[in-house]
């Protein structure tokens, strides 16, 4: 036991929004890693889409000189997450292990509280059962490491916690602790512009607490006190600077 | 103020004219023999008209339809084919949950406060109010059903002994929903039932066949002696008092639900005396609503419903529609004057968003017609007019749930998830079904329980005594309990 305490990890991701190209590969890396049901263009039309990432497009500056800005928000992994008190059946819930918010797709009654009370909108709700509508050899596509959720539940980024764990057993396996950058969710492993950063922040000399200390940092909606463990850089400047 | 006690019938004192009105208006003062009141009352519950069976095949059929098939659909393929969707998650669902506890917390408020402050105009309606409660409990309590994703699984939020040791979570504000409203069934339905054994007890002493089986076990071997009233009374005492601070914190919680949350426009301190009002406001319209229409319907009961009622009761939604208009405007201010952009944005998309008529209806009917109308006597004294008056001003209770819940939710803190929100048909269908609901419930129910506590209204005929305050001449039973 003493040996797992050394080796708790206390995950953390940046994201670097001057680096951030807007091109969705993120989003789509996601979708594939955690089956994420593709819910069809009318429901997304109707905003019912799943994706556990999305890239805020937004625009910057006075017209005619406008910019687009990218802003890839996921679940912010809270330390103090507003989606954990309101379960009342503890379906989202602290783990102890990896020190992230996960849900609990079985114990999930459905109440949409958590997602209500979520103030990045992080959630997403299983309206239909959208992952048994997929026809036949199409289903091949589905992740065997990641349940799939039926209609009635809440779901959201996990930080492929499946990835966290299959690092640590190999690992572990190997007789040896994690070495940073051994462990990325998918989507900083799809990003082109490597602008999302993934790792343990409990070491300081990782990379990710090294860009989680840089000045350009700053974590959505701070004033609410929900301690995010994803920290943004924006501000131009040199890399770490 | 001046109050002189005369232990003197009207008719020695007063002008004549006034004794005549008096005569006209007041229940306690145009008694009628025990014999007569008892007949009146089992007549209302036996006479059906064709009218009566039509409205009750049709509003079963109703309730099929609208709630439990639309429902069991619902089940079926998913709760996506409501209009929620995604920064909008709570719907016309929770919106008709908080009405349906609204109006059924009045019930039990009208019934109890006044018979807290021993309000004699209280006695031939109270019954009516309790069950108002009951059966708006009935209908908004299958709402946290209803909304579940996974509503098969809805004994999780119980706290019942598994063989996985897991138990509900105690910090959520939809346990304490769960348990508040449990509670609160119990005992306001413990508080129905009291008063109902003298008149369950007069009912079986009337009736033949399988009444007379039901009411027996119901009386509960009521024989009416001596100890048997005197525990009576003490025991609708206890509840009377004991039930206010119950009806009090459970639409606290109810508020909790949306205040202990940290959405922008939800997270308001006055959000619990916020809610209190509204449900005050919406329930005692609703029994103003309900009366007129006994009142119009149901045999007899003209003689029991006067004009004095609703003068009285909509006196009581005058002084609550300012008190909602004072808490509505303490909520805008007290949010403006935080200055917090988000609650900023929220409040004013309100009152200029594409929803807005919902905003205005809801200022409209809450607070415009009760001030322009409840003002006079004349229109308090007209029941066509305060039943649409009542009704109108549930609709804009209606519309201020609606406003806080999915006109509030679409707009938070990342405007790129800003979204509009229309109910879909399934969700119109089901709220629609508990309203049919409610009202077959009460249909039945009037034919099925003395609607009037007959020995309420007898014992104020009875043993009332003629109080002066300031200028007015009220009836009072002080003395008897």
């Amino acid at each position: 036991m003493a040996e797992q305490q050394e080796t708790r990890e206390r995950w953390g991701m940046v994201v670097d929004l001057d680096l951030c190209t807007g091109c969705n590969a993120c989003v789509t890396a996601c979708a594939m890693e955690n089956n994420i049901p593709w819910v069809g263009e009318e429901e997304a039309g109707y905003g019912r889409n799943m994706f556990w990432i999305r890239v805020q497009r937004t625009w910057e500056g006075e017209y005619p000189e406008v910019s687009p800005a990218y802003q890839p928000v996921m679940c912010q992994q809270c330390g103090r997450a507003p989606c954990e008190p309101v379960c009342p059946v503890f379906a989202t819930v602290h783990s102890e292990e990896e020190q992230i918010n996960l849900q609990v797709y079985n114990r999930c009654i459905g109440t949409r509280y958590c997602a209500n009370n979520c103030p990045y909108t992080a959630r997403s709700f299983n309206w239909y059962d959208y992952t048994y509508q997929i026809p036949a050899p199409m289903n091949y596509y589905l992740n065997p490491n990641v349940t799939v959720r039926r209609r009635g539940v809440m779901e959201k980024c996990t930080f492929c916690v499946q990835r966290i764990r299959a690092g640590q057993e190999q690992a572990k396996a190997a007789g040896r602790t994690l070495q940073d950058g051994e462990v990325i969710p998918a989507c900083a492993q799809a990003c082109p512009a490597d602008a999302i950063i993934f790792g343990d922040l409990s070491d300081p000399e990782s990379r990710v607490s090294k860009a989680a200390r840089s000045q350009r940092g700053t974590t959505l909606l701070e004033e609410l006190g929900t301690q995010p463990k994803v920290t943004y850089l924006k501000g131009g400047g040199y890399y770490g600077g | 103020m001046a109050v002189e006690t005369q232990p003197v019938s009207p008719a020695l004192n007063q002008p004549a004219r006034e004794e005549e009105e008096a005569l006209r208006e007041q229940l306690m003062f145009d008694p009628r023999p025990r014999e007569e009141l008892n007949r009146m009352v089992m007549e209302s519950m036996y006479s059906t008209s064709p009218r009566y069976w039509v409205a009750v095949g049709v509003l079963t059929a109703l309730v099929l339809v609208c709630l439990v098939g639309m429902w069991g659909y619902m089940i079926f393929t998913g709760i996506g084919i409501a209009g929620i969707r995604k920064p909008i998650y709570w719907g016309v669902f929770i919106v008709t949950f908080v009405f349906w506890i609204g109006i059924s917390h009045a019930g039990t408020f009208v019934s109890a406060i006044l018979r807290v402050f021993k309000a004699e105009f209280r006695r031939p309606f109270t019954r009516a109010a309790e069950l108002m409660t009951t059966f708006g409990l009935a209908a908004g309590a299958l709402y946290p059903l209803i909304h579940l994703g996974r509503v098969w699984v809805f004994y999780w939020m119980i706290p019942y002994p598994n063989a996985r040791w897991l138990w509900p979570n105690f910090r959520s504000p939809l346990v304490w929903d769960f348990l508040a409203i449990t509670t609160y069934l119990l005992s306001s339905t413990i508080y129905l039932y009291l008063p109902l054994l003298p008149d369950l007890a007069m009912a079986r002493d009337r009736t033949q066949g399988w009444r007379h089986a039901v009411y027996k076990a119901l009386a509960l071997g009521w024989r009416g002696t001596e100890a048997e009233w005197f525990r009576l009374r003490k025991a609708i005492n206890i509840f009377a008092f004991a039930i206010i601070p119950v009806m009090f914190s459970v639409h606290t919680i109810v508020s909790w639900d949306f205040a202990v949350g940290q959405v922008g426009g939800w997270n308001s301190t006055i959000f619990g005396p916020y809610f209190i009002i509204g449900a005050i406001l919406s329930g005692v319209s609703a029994v103003i609503t309900i009366l007129v229409i006994l009142r119009a319907t149901l045999k007899h009961m003209d003689y029991f419903i006067r004009p004095e009622h609703l003068d009285a009761l909509g006196k009581l939604v005058l002084v609550f529609s300012m008190a909602w208009a004072y808490f509505f405007f303490n909520d805008y201010l007290v949010s403006w004057y935080g200055g917090y952009e988000v609650t900023r944005r929220i409040l004013t998309l309100h009152a200029t968003g594409p929803t807005a008529w919902v905003w205005y209806c809801m200022l409209f009917f809450n607070v415009v017609i009760p001030w322009l109308t409840l003002w006079s006597r004349k229109i308090r004294r007209t029941p066509w007019a305060m039943f649409i008056i009542t009704v109108l001003i549930n609709v804009g209770m209606y519309f201020e749930r609606y406003t806080i819940i999915p006109m509030t939710l679409g707009h938070q803190r990342f405007p790129f998830d800003w979204g509009e929100y229309s109910p879909r048909l399934p969700e119109i269908s089901i709220a629609f079904g508990t309203l049919c609901l409610f009202i077959l419930l009460y249909l039945l129910a009037s034919r099925l329980i003395p609607l009037v506590p007959v020995w309420e209204v007898r014992e104020g005929q009875e043993a009332h005594k003629v109080v002066k305050v300031g200028k007015t001449v009220v009836p009072s039973v002080s003395e008897l309990e």
